[in-house]
């Protein structure tokens, strides 16, 4: 009985302990310019990458969640023991919260450039990003970004802005495609000339275009008008079957219940901008049916996203919110590029970041030339009743790249057998023929379901 | 052809809803000569008042028309004693100052409005309570719902009880009087505060009317709604002739119309190079174009020398 209790006892201080190392751990803003390298037998470095996101305001939820994210990844790299340059490396997070608010984003930015942080993960927003991406190139110091989705971001031309998740230019063209899929002949386009919905109703037109669509109405709004009644009855008189919207839901709820009521029977269609339960709210029931997108694919269709959900729940007891699985995705993209470059210099892994081809939780990790993710993933949505549900991912390397590496493999595997056929040959027996013709076959089959799994 | 029907009763019920702002401008105008740019955040007010006390009602289990009845009674009450607190607190202590003053603190107040309703009911978008029964109608290939006719009509029987209540009554008769010649109307025995304070309650209350009828045409409000609504009204009742009735109805329904018209057909009107992001800017070029070659509106008699 005492030792049962004494047992107990131990584990909980061991609990406590290690949680309170964990906190400890934990890099606090201010201290971390200052930390030393813990004293090790093998020569230690201490790498340090930044970490920017929203961690107070309406928009904490999702900061913390990205934190997370950067933590997991940190610790189970630090688990690895990996060593870099002939010397044992240690992560550590510098995390720093900017408000969502583009001046406190540079404000931290600088601070990190100060601190000579080795890389930076994030901003989340890209109001924040954008400004700061600035700073961390004229400073040479890598960034790369789970969130900030703005096309702008890597377009400015700086050699160090990296994105791990889809931007919303691939967003238009995926919604593009997924339109001509619907069967539709037809489109109406309207935007809000913002960046963000001008930027994506301009690409969804291309996509839509190209894939034989006829674009019989593009009309404007603002982002901050309610009455849309106007151009959506000349929309009407245009017949167009579907309305793409490029916004945010605080237009688009309105402009989906002033079409059912002008009695347009045409399908609604918007980005993420107006994939929110507040379109549900305020688009009432004329919002059942239409479709939006999230950059990005659910987790539960990814290979890796299960296991990385689960891990998740055990270390943060939480539930994911939103980008945490691409923060994770950026972070190790980070530490991948200084393992091939062998080094944790800015200016020696940088180029290698460009060079990436990893397999994250989120997708296959390829950057073209700006720095953006190569074939990022849409997922479409549907509302219906009252909840948003998932209909299919466009783009996206994610599955597609894996069961290209299944049939591969499967291919690889044929021609072992077909060499093990020709050894069998060789060797004696008519048996050993079939034994490898039966190897052959099995391979086929492996061939054949891997590819149809894709 | 049905398009253009269509068109029309967008405008119409838009214009509808301009016309009862615009009368609060007009009203307060024709009598004092201030232009009251606090009177859209009256309207905002209006609509958001009676989102929280008909959702409230709502929730505490009280029939959707009646709480809907008492929404927009709190409502019209609390428009008119801000009405009246705008008067007595901001424009009273400034009467007789130069004309530039009290129309600098009108937009004071129209800012101070805006914020207090941020701080009050917060920045986000908020839901209207549906209270009028969803009916859609369909009539030569145009359609309308139960919300556009019950606008319409309410916007003309409120406008009509407005006519009523200037041409027939003695506050009516003290109004036209003090709008005349207020010095004269004073020697008369006419209590010029009374008269004016009259004014801005009824403006207010008319206000409160139709920021109901915007939010159940919507469903949707937010603190910043009033402020283009409160100058597209006040181009309405430029339009009209400012300080004339009839002239705001009027042009309040004009607006409207070459709003819904102009975003409809400019587009195709000239191959595309305006387009209809051009929606909100027609109130603002027909604001030029009349203060340009007609200053005194359509129906305005009076010459430019009070605008």
């Amino acid at each position: 009985m005492h030792a049962k209790l004494s047992v107990v006892a131990l584990s909980v201080i061991t609990a406590f302990a290690l949680s309170a190392c964990g906190q400890k751990e934990e890099p606090k803003p201010v201290a971390a310019p200052i930390t030393p390298a813990a004293p090790a037998a093998k020569p230690e470095v201490v790498v340090k990458l930044g970490h920017v996101a929203p961690m107070t305001g309406p928009q904490a939820h999702l900061g913390k969640d990205n934190e997370y994210g950067a933590l997991l990844a940190v610790e189970e790299l630090n688990a690895q023991g990996l060593e870099i340059g002939g010397a044992k490396v240690k992560f550590e997070l510098v995390a720093e919260d900017d408000q969502a608010d583009p001046k406190q984003g540079s404000i931290v930015a600088q601070k990190l450039v100060d601190a000579k942080v080795n890389g930076v993960i994030g901003h989340l927003n890209s109001g924040t990003t954008i400004p700061a991406s600035k700073l961390y190139a004229d400073a040479g110091i890598p960034q790369v970004s789970g969130s900030a989705t703005n096309p702008k971001y890597t377009q400015q031309g700086f050699a160090t802005a990296f994105r791990v998740m889809a931007n919303d230019v691939q967003q238009g063209k995926a919604l593009g495609e997924f339109a001509a899929k619907q069967g539709v002949k037809s489109v109406a386009i309207v935007d809000d000339r913002t960046a963000y919905g001008q930027g994506l109703a301009d690409e969804f037109k291309k996509a839509a275009e190209a894939s034989g669509l006829k674009v019989v109405a593009t009309e404007y709004t603002n982002d901050k008008a309610t009455d849309f009644k106007a151009i959506l009855t000349k929309i009407k008189s245009k017949k167009a079957e579907l309305v793409f919207f490029g916004g945010m839901d605080a237009q688009g709820g309105p402009m989906a219940k002033q079409m059912k009521e002008l009695g347009i029977k045409a399908k609604f269609l918007g980005g993420d901008g107006v994939c929110t339960p507040e379109f549900m709210k305020l688009g009432g029931p004329a919002s059942e049916g239409q479709y939006c997108s999230l950059p990005g694919m659910p987790l539960e269709k990814l290979a890796k996203g299960p296991e990385f959900k689960d891990k998740f729940g055990k270390k943060f007891g939480a539930e994911i919110q939103l980008y945490s699985p691409y923060v994770y995705d950026a972070v190790m993209v980070v530490a991948d590029s200084m393992k091939r470059a062998n080094s944790v210099e800015p200016a020696k892994y940088l180029p290698e970041i460009g060079k990436t081809k990893y397999d994250g939780v989120t997708a296959l990790i390829e950057f073209d030339q700006f720095g953006d993710l190569k074939g990022g993933a849409i997922s479409v949505y549907q509302y219906k009743g009252g909840k948003l549900e998932y209909v299919e991912t466009l783009g996206g390397g994610g599955p597609v790249d894996s069961a290209k590496a299944e049939v591969k493999e499967a291919v690889a595997e044929v021609k072992e057998a077909a060499q093990a056929v020709a050894g069998a040959a060789t060797t004696a027996g008519a048996n050993a023929v079939k034994a490898g013709a039966e190897a052959v076959k099995s391979a086929a089959e492996a061939t054949k379901s891997a590819v149809e799994k894709k | 052809m049905d398009i253009f029907l269509q068109q029309i009763i967008n405008g119409l019920v838009q214009g509808s809803i301009y016309a009862l702002v615009a009368l609060g401008y007009t009203m307060v105008y024709g009598i004092m000569g201030l232009i009251n740019f606090a009177h859209g955040e009256v309207v905002m007010i209006g609509t958001l008042v009676t989102i929280t006390v008909t959702g409230t009602l709502i929730k505490a289990g009280m029939p959707v028309a009646l709480a809907g009845l008492a929404g927009v009674s709190v409502s019209v009450l609390v428009c008119i004693a801000l009405g009246w607190g705008l008067e007595r607190i901001a424009y009273r202590p400034l009467r007789g100052a130069p004309r530039l003053t009290p129309l600098i603190t009108a937009i004071g107040m129209s800012i101070v409005l805006q914020n207090l309703a941020m701080i009050v009911w917060g920045r986000n978008y908020m839901t209207f309570p549906a209270f009028l029964p969803k009916i859609d109608y369909e009539f030569a290939g145009a359609n309308f719902t139960a919300v556009q006719i019950v606008i319409v009509l309410v916007s003309a029987a409120t406008m009509g009880g407005l006519l009523l209540l200037v041409y027939r009554t003695k506050l009516g008769m003290a109004m036209r009087a003090t709008a005349q010649n207020p010095a004269v109307a004073s020697l008369m025995g006419v209590n010029i505060n009374r008269v004016i304070a009259a004014a801005f309650i009824i403006g207010s209350a008319l206000g409160a009317v139709a920021g109901v009828m915007v939010g159940s045409y919507y469903e949707i409000a937010h603190y910043q709604m009033g402020f283009m609504l409160g100058l597209k009204a006040f181009t309405a009742a430029v339009l009209g002739g400012i300080g004339n009735l009839g002239g705001a109805m009027a042009g309040g329904i004009l607006l409207g119309l070459i709003e819904a018209l102009g975003a409809g057909y400019i587009g195709d009107l000239t191959g595309g190079f305006l387009g209809s992001h051009y929606q909100d800017i027609f109130a603002f070029i027909v604001l030029i174009g009349v203060l340009m070659f007609r200053p005194s509106g359509l129906f305005g008699e009076k010459t430019g020398d009070r605008a």
